[in-house]
C-alpha cells in the first residue's frame, strides 16, 4: 500500500476548545479520522480516584458538537482516547451520555464503540500472583495493599481496541484510558502505513497545535502519513510548523525525547531527520518502531487523607521583614495547640504553612538579603485522617493563626481572613498507587467494547449492546 | 561564570507522569550548547541537592538539533501528596535558573 493517511487532530483534548472552520479545513484537506484524546494523569490523581472529568460538561459538549458533526458530514471515524479526563468506567459512560444527547439535536445516528479499560482490583491481583506484573521505575514490585488502595485502576489501551471497533463498524470510537499516541496512530496503522512514522506521529500531533511555532494561535494539526514519512501542519492556515516546533514537541512532557514505550513496542526517534517541505509543514523520516512483548501501563488512585484549609493576608512590615521567623514560630505554636488539644487522638496529622509571596511554591529557604515583600498571603493546611478530624484542628489553630504575634508584649494583631467562616473543607487528597505495567496475552484482553447503536436505534427502538 | 539563565533562550520544567519531572534546557546557540553541554553543575548531584531526588534515577539526554539538553528526575513525593506545592512541576525550573556554570 502506497496511500497516504491522514489524521485531523482538532485541538490537544477535547473540551479545550474545537475551532470548526480548522476541522471543515482539515475535512477538505482529505482527512481519513478525526482523533485526539480527552485526558491525561497530568492534573493529578483526583480525576480518577473519583472518576470525575476535569472539564465540564458544557465544554465537552461543545466540542463534541462540532466533531460529531463532521464526523457525519464527512463520513469519517472520529476516535476519543481517555474519555472524561482519567479514562475508568465512571468517565468513559459519562462522555457517551452527553455523546447520545449530542446525536439526538443534531438529528445523527452514528454506530458508537465504547472501549471500557478499568480493571476489578481482583483481576489485577492474579495477574500480580502470575508474575505478569512489573514496576517502572523508580517503584518497586506491586503489593496487593497498593492494590487494594486504589478506588479505580485503569489499563492503558493501544491501537488495536480501536481497530478492532472501526473494523467492527463504528463510526464513533469513545474509548477509556488510552495512550494518546495510540488513537492518533490507530487508523494509519490499520491501513498499513507506516509503523514507525504511524507512532511518531502520533506522539508530534497529540497536543494539536503545540507542535507549531505560536503554540497558542491555533488549535488543531493536520497529519499525513505514509510508508517511510509523515508530514505536519497546523490546521489553521495562519499558522506554521517548523523544524524546530516539531523536533522540539518530542521533549514535551516526556522523561526520554528519544525512545518512547507504547503498548507494543518503543518508538525510536534518535535517528529521525526533518524538514521543512514548506513554510508551514515539516516532514519527518527515519522514525523507528522496535516491537516488544505486549504490556499496558496500569495507573490507579485512590483516597488518602482529608485536609481542611484557611487563608490570611499580612501587611504588617514586622512581620514582612521576618517572615522565616515567624513562619517557624507560628508553626511550633500551631503543633503545640494540636498536642495540647488532641493528644493522641490527632493521630498521623499534619500541619503545613505556606507563604505565599515568599517561599509557598518552592518550600525552599529564601535567599539571604531578599527584600521583603509588600504583603503576603498565607495558607493554612491541616491533612489528617478524617475530614472532621481535619476541620477540628483548623478550628484548633484558629485563633493563633489569625493573632500570632511575631513577638510577645504588644496588641494581639489580627491578620485578614479573607472569609466567614474562615476554614474552608478541601476533601481528600488522591493519591496514585501504580506506577507498573502488565503483560497481555492479546491487546484486548482486559478490554470490553460496548456498542450504542444509535443506527439501530432509530430504525428499530431502543437497543444496548 | 556564567548563570544557566544566561546561556540559554528558555528553561522550562513539566511532570512526566506522576513520578517524574523534567527539565528542558534551551541553550541559547551551539557553542554554549557545546561548551555546557556536559558541564558538571548539571550533574544528578546538583538535582538531587536541589530537588532532594535520588541520584541513580536522574537522567541526562543531548539533543544536539536543537541545541539542547533535557534532565529527567523522580520526584522526591510523587505528584499531588499531602504537602504538594506545585501539581504539575511547572515552577521547578526557577531554582536552577542562577545555577553557575562551568
Amino acid at each position: 500500500m502506497t496511500e497516504i493517511i491522514s489524521v485531523l487532530v482538532p485541538v490537544g483534548m477535547l473540551g479545550v476548545g474545537v475551532q470548526a472552520d480548522e476541522v471543515k479545513r482539515g475535512i477538505a484537506a482529505g482527512a481519513d479520522v478525526i482523533a485526539l484524546d480527552a485526558g491525561s494523569t497530568d492534573s493529578g490523581a483526583a480525576y480518577l480516584a473519583t472518576g470525575v472529568a476535569k472539564y465540564n460538561r458544557e465544554a465537552i459538549k461543545r466540542d463534541l458538537l462540532i466533531l460529531m458533526a463532521a464526523q457525519a458530514e464527512a463520513g469519517i471515524p472520529l476516535l476519543i482516547g481517555s474519555c472524561g479526563q482519567s479514562g475508568n468506567d465512571i468517565a468513559v459512560s459519562w462522555v457517551r451520555d452527553i455523546a447520545v444527547e449530542v446525536a439526538e439535536e443534531l438529528e445523527i445516528s452514528p454506530r458508537i464503540a465504547l472501549l471500557y479499560s478499568e480493571q476489578e482490583q481482583g483481576v489485577i491481583k492474579a495477574k500480580s500472583a502470575l508474575g505478569k506484573i512489573r514496576p517502572l521505575p523508580p517503584s518497586g514490585p506491586l503489593t496487593d495493599v497498593s492494590i487494594d488502595r486504589c478506588a479505580h485502576i485503569v489499563a492503558m489501551m493501544g491501537p488495536e481496541p480501536y481497530i478492532a471497533a472501526l473494523r467492527a463498524g463504528a463510526d464513533i470510537v469513545l474509548g477509556g484510558r488510552t495512550s494518546d499516541t495510540a488513537v492518533l496512530a490507530a487508523v494509519p496503522l490499520m491501513r498499513g502505513a507506516g509503523i514507525g512514522p504511524s507512532w511518531h506521529a502520533g506522539k508530534i500531533g497529540e497536543c494539536g497545535a503545540q507542535c507549531a511555532v505560536n503554540a497558542s494561535g491555533a488549535a488543531g494539526v493536520l497529519m499525513r502519513i505514509g510508508i517511510d514519512r509523515f508530514e505536519i501542519e497546523p490546521l489553521s492556515p495562519s499558522e506554521r510548523c517548523d523544524v524546530q516546533s516539531v523536533s522540539g514537541h518530542m521533549l514535551y512532557e516526556n522523561s526520554d525525547p528519544f525512545r518512547l514505550t507504547e503498548p507494543g513496542g518503543v518508538l525510536d526517534v534518535s535517528e529521525a531527520d526533518y524538514q521543512s517541505v514548506d513554510e508551514r509543514t515539516v516532514r519527518v523520516t527515519g522514525s523507528k518502531w522496535e516491537p516488544m512483548p505486549y504490556t499496558m501501563k496500569l495507573e490507579g488512585a485512590g483516597p488518602g487523607p482529608f485536609q481542611t484549609i484557611m487563608i490570611i493576608g499580612i501587611e504588617d512590615p514586622e512581620v514582612l521583614a521576618s517572615l522565616d521567623l515567624f513562619h517557624d514560630r507560628l508553626h511550633a505554636a500551631l503543633i503545640e495547640r494540636v498536642e495540647r488539644t488532641f493528644g493522641e487522638e490527632a493521630g498521623d496529622y499534619n500541619i503545613s504553612l505556606r507563604i505565599y509571596g515568599w517561599n509557598a511554591v518552592s518550600g525552599q529557604p529564601v535567599p539571604k538579603g531578599s527584600a521583603a515583600p509588600r504583603e503576603v498571603g498565607v495558607m493554612f493546611v491541616a491533612s489528617a485522617s478524617t475530614q472532621s478530624l481535619a476541620t477540628r484542628i483548623a478550628k484548633a489553630c484558629n485563633p493563633y493563626f489569625f493573632h500570632f504575634p511575631l513577638n510577645r508584649g504588644k496588641d494581639l494583631p489580627s491578620y485578614g481572613f479573607p472569609f466567614s467562616p474562615s476554614e474552608i473543607e478541601r476533601g481528600t487528597v488522591y493519591k496514585f498507587y501504580l506506577n507498573h505495567v502488565v503483560a497481555v496475552d492479546d491487546p484486548l484482553e482486559l478490554v470490553r467494547t460496548e456498542w450504542v447503536d444509535l443506527r439501530a436505534r432509530s430504525k428499530a427502538g431502543a437497543v444496548h449492546g | 561564570m556564567a548563570k544557566l539563565r544566561e546561556v540559554c533562550r528558555h528553561i522550562r520544567s513539566k511532570n512526566a507522569g506522576p513520578f517524574w519531572v523534567t527539565v528542558d534546557l534551551f541553550f541559547d546557540g551551539p557553542e554554549n550548547y557545546r561548551k555546557y553541554r556536559d558541564s558538571d553543575a548539571l550533574a544528578a548531584a546538583t538535582f538531587a541537592s536541589l530537588y532532594g531526588t535520588d541520584p541513580k534515577f536522574v537522567k541526562r539526554f543531548a539533543i544536539d538539533r536543537l541545541n539542547t539538553v533535557k534532565i529527567s528526575f523522580v520526584r522526591a513525593t510523587a505528584q499531588g501528596g499531602v504537602i504538594e506545592r506545585d501539581m504539575h512541576a511547572g515552577q521547578q525550573y526557577v531554582r536552577l535558573l542562577d545555577l553557575e556554570m562551568n
